[in-house]
Formats: structure tokens, sequence, C-alpha cells
């Protein structure tokens, strides 16, 4: 399984929430071959990941990739913690 | 022993393997896998070298808007441009400014170890632009020697340390966190753009708030912003260059608006390749800086490359470009009819340091501070080169020089002291402000203190 995190540039803001999926994953006790990346929102394309990771600013952009977690807050680690477990649950992967 | 000296001045004068250094150190601090440091530090190296090629690419396209520009109002200038600069001045500062910057970097750790200053400067290309210019700097000023080494590191690794935390207030703001600090030598347009945006704290709207209507949400996709953006610019430039001239010098007789859209996504498929470069490098440094920063200077923050702020406040991103580049070309047009040297409007510097200009802005005063922060970055950038001319030496007859702010902050700073107070009021000039640094971030400390 794989996520992909997303933003406009590609650099910064989906690089630290990489890393903050990371963490959350791990406190979530997620099974450990699920890898975690990031990249901008245009070279995205649905064949890349299993689920993608984007803020609300770009929800228009990601629809076209298919399972997406919509951050209100890219930098709160609670709500991507919580999203994250939904999601993942509806999946069957937790 | 000169062949050792070589081998290290060989190496500390290619970014990328000066880089890869830092990652490869992170790596094993962190214990990992011989695997994981090898790729990781191969990563590094091609993260490097493709963030060069894609420099290349955006230079060469930025060459005949340069050329249409000068054209358009006849005008021999001077193109604000480090790359031009230090491949000049290489020729002859090439070891010092080596060996500044190897000694610089010690220095920076040094302070971050031993002050409350716990920033990490971590954009290497501007690190080791700082360390030739200050090469240039102290030469022309006398101070000569292994003197040139001594002071030059010491103000490198201080200046390194300082810059950082004079953008960390507004830095907090902006990523909503104190993780991360800018480490871009256009500090102080942010710094003051910040400032700026402070007069209109609460009057305006966030640029974040502005709704791009449903139709232009591809403009978020930043490499389509940007193909536009310099497309538009191009055509301008070409019809005030006259399509004959297009024509004729530059395009090889393809008409002006072909030339000029090839000319304008290459510069945007210049970007696209820097980043992914970037990209490729961050991915090591930053777990590598963690691993650096745990083990052996606790607490420290990485000062970062200013795209790190962009995604943050992407609508400042564009209006922060635009503003800084017409203030720009207004400032120009203004040297032009006064007489005398003209800085041409440098479109690298001002698209990094007024898209970053216009996010400090907005965050402290919302759009208009965003407006008022980018013009006043295009303000600083068009007249400081004015004041660093009469310390460039030699190089000052180059018609090019240094773009971004810092560089002619400093330049102007050290150039005016070594000239009038030689070596002793440099290194006054070096107590002082390591002596400031400190106390202003005691007091920034104990503010947030005082906030929790």
């Amino acid at each position: 399984m794989k996520i992909l995190v997303v933003c406009g540039h590609g650099l910064g803001s989906s690089f630290m929430v990489e890393m903050n999926a990371q963490e959350a994953l791990k406190n979530l006790q997620a099974p450990a071959d699920i890898e975690v990346e990031h990249s901008d929102i245009m070279t995205a394309s649905a064949d890349m990941a299993d689920l993608f990771i984007c803020g609300r600013d770009l929800e228009e952009n990601a629809q076209r990739l298919g399972e997406v977690v919509i951050l209100d807050n890219i930098l709160d680690k609670e709500e991507l913690q919580k999203k994250l477990e939904e999601k993942l649950k509806g999946m069957n992967i937790l | 022993m000169n062949s050792i000296l070589g081998f290290f001045v060989d190496v500390f004068s290619q970014p990328a393997i000066l880089v890869a250094l830092i990652a490869l150190i992170g790596l094993i601090v962190q214990k990992k896998s011989a695997a994981d440091i090898t790729s990781g530090t191969i990563k590094t190296i091609l993260g490097f070298l493709v963030l060069s090629a894609g420099a290349g690419v955006v230079t060469n396209s930025l060459e005949p808007f340069g050329k249409m520009f000068q054209e358009a109002f006849g005008v021999q200038g001077v193109v604000p441009n480090n790359e031009a600069i230090i491949s000049i001045a290489l020729k002859d500062y090439g070891t010092t400014a080596a060996l500044i910057m190897m000694f610089g970097m010690l220095v920076n750790i040094l302070i971050a170890r031993f002050t409350n200053l716990k920033y990490i400067f971590l954009t290497g290309h501007h690190t080791f632009y700082m360390a030739a210019f200050l090469a240039i700097l102290l030469t022309v000023g006398n101070i000569t020697g292994t003197m040139t080494v001594v002071m030059g590191s010491i103000i490198l690794g201080l200046i390194m340390a300082v810059l950082p935390a004079l953008g960390q207030s507004t830095m907090k703001k902006i990523t909503g966190s104190d993780q991360v600090a800018i480490g871009h030598f256009g500090t102080v347009s942010y710094w003051a753009a910040g400032e700026i945006g402070k007069l209109f704290s609460g009057k305006s709207k966030s640029t974040e708030d502005i709704k791009f209507p449903k139709g232009l949400s591809f403009l978020r996709e930043s490499t389509i912003s940007i193909s536009l953006t310099m497309i538009v610019l191009y055509i301008i430039a070409a019809l005030f260059a006259g399509p004959k001239f297009v024509h004729s010098e530059l395009s090889d007789g393809t008409n002006f608006i072909v030339f000029s859209v090839i000319q304008g996504v290459t510069f945007a498929a210049g970007v696209f390749i820097i980043l992914t470069g970037v990209r490729l490098i961050l991915a090591e440094i930053v777990p590598a800086f963690k691993g650096i920063s745990e083990k052996l200077v606790p607490n420290t923050k990485p000062a970062l490359d200013c795209p790190i702020v962009f995604p943050y406040a992407q609508n400042a991103v564009l209006i922060g470009f635009f503003v800084s580049f017409i203030t720009g070309v207004i400032g120009m047009l203004i040297m032009f009819l006064v007489g005398g040297v003209v800085i041409l409007p440098g479109v690298v510097p001002h698209f990094f340091l007024g898209a970053t200009a216009g996010v400090f802005g907005n965050a402290r005063g919302g759009i208009k501070g965003a407006i008022a922060g980018a013009a006043l970055n295009g303000i600083l950038v068009t007249f400081l080169p004015l004041l660093l001319l009469p310390f460039m030496g030699d190089l000052g007859a180059a018609s090019t020089t240094f773009s971004d702010t810092d560089f002619l902050a400093v330049g102007i700073v050290v150039g005016y002291i070594a000239k009038f107070l030689g070596l002793a009021g440099v290194i006054a000039a070096v107590i002082v402000i390591g002596v400031l640094g400190v106390l202003l971030q005691k007091r920034s400390n104990k503010a947030v203190g005082e906030e929790k």
C-alpha cells in the first residue's frame, strides 16, 4: 500500500505532511509496509498511489486521483491522524 | 601538501559533494544501514546536479529576455545575477571562497552549539555565493592573506545564524510552528516585508482568502501559472524590443510570439527541473539534519531555501512576484530618466525574493501587506546595487552584480566599514552584530515563553 502526499510545488508542505503521516501511521500501529512519499499536484496521477493526501486548497485538482484525504489544516497532526484512521479503516487496512 | 589542499578545495568548491557530505554525516549519525547511507548520499549528489541542470535551463531562457529589455530601452544596464558574477569571481577568488565556506559552516555549527542562535543554514549554494562575495569584499577592503579567510569565515558563520533569527518571528506565523527557519540570503527583504506588513495588521484579508473562480483552479499548479506568467512577460518584452529585433537577433527567424511561448514555457520547465532536484536533496538533508541536530547540536532548527514558504500562501507568491517585478521596471525607468547606471530587473530575484516577501507581508498584513512587502523588495533589489558598485573592485566593470538583498546589505555594511575603519572596524562590527543577535533572540524566546 502506498500513500502520496501532494501540494502545489511538491516541496515544503507535502514533505512536512509526509513526515507527520509517518508519525501518525506509527501511532495507529498501521502495517509497516505502508509507504509514504510526496510530490506536486501536477505530476501526481491516480496510478502513483492507493491513497492521496492534500490540503483543502487542492480539493478540486485532486478529484481525479481517486481515494483522497482532504486536510483543512495541513499542519494539524490530530486532524491528519483522525482522518487517516477513518480512511484506512474504510479501506480495511486497519 | 598542495595536492591535499587542492583536494579539499575541490571537495568544498563542489556544492554537490559538500551537501552530500552533510547528508552522509547525518545518515551515519542516525546509524542507518550501509544501503540507506549509500543511496541517500548518491541521491543528494544527484539532486544537486539535477538542480544545477534546471538552473542552466532557467538561465538560458532568461538570456534572450535580458537582451529584449536592453534593446527595448536602449541602455547598457547591469544585470543582477548571482550565478554570472560568481562564475567571473571564482577565477581569482576560488580557493579563498572554498576555505571561507568550509570554516564558515563550522563557525555556524559552533554558534548554534554555544549561543541561543540555534539555526543551521542549509541552503548550500547561497553559502557558497556569500563565501565568494566575502572574499571579494575583504580583498577590495585591503584585508588580505590568512586574515581574509579568518574574518570571512567568522562573518559568514555569524550571518548564517543571525539572519534566520531575523526572519523567525514571521516564519512562525507563516508555518504555524517553530520547526523551520528561512535560510536564504534575501532575509533583509523578508524581514522588511513582515515589518511593513504589520502596518496593515488586521485591516486586510489574507491573500489566501481570494477565491479564484472554479475554472481557475488549474493556476494552483505552479508550473502552469509560472508558464503563463512568463509567456505574458516575454511577449510584452518582445513587443517593446520590436518583432524585427527578435526575429533577426534572437529567434533565428522564428515568429516572436512562437519564440516567446517556447521561452516562457522553457523557463517553467527549468523551474520544474529545479524543484525535482530540490525534492531529492531535501528528502535526505532534512531527516539527516534531524540526525545531526539531535545528536551533535541539540535543539537547532534547519534554515531552508525560500520555496519552503511558497505552499503556505500560493496566491501571495504570484502577487509578490508581479508587484516586485513591476516595481523593478518602474525603478529601472526612473534610473533611465536620471541617467547613469541602470540596474535591469532580474526576473530570478524578483521571482524568488518578491514571492517570499509577498508571503511574509501577507502573514503580517494580508493582501495589502503582501503588496507593500513585495513592492519594498522591488525597491531594495533595484536601488541597493548602486551603492554596492564601488566595492566590486575590477568586477565592477563586468556589467553584472549580486542580486539578493542580503548580499547587497552585507556588502554595503562590510564594504564601507572596511574602507573607512579597516580591520579593527570589521572586528568591532562582528562583535556588535553577534551580541545584538544573541540579545534579540533572547527577547524573542522570552516572548514565546510568555505566550505559552
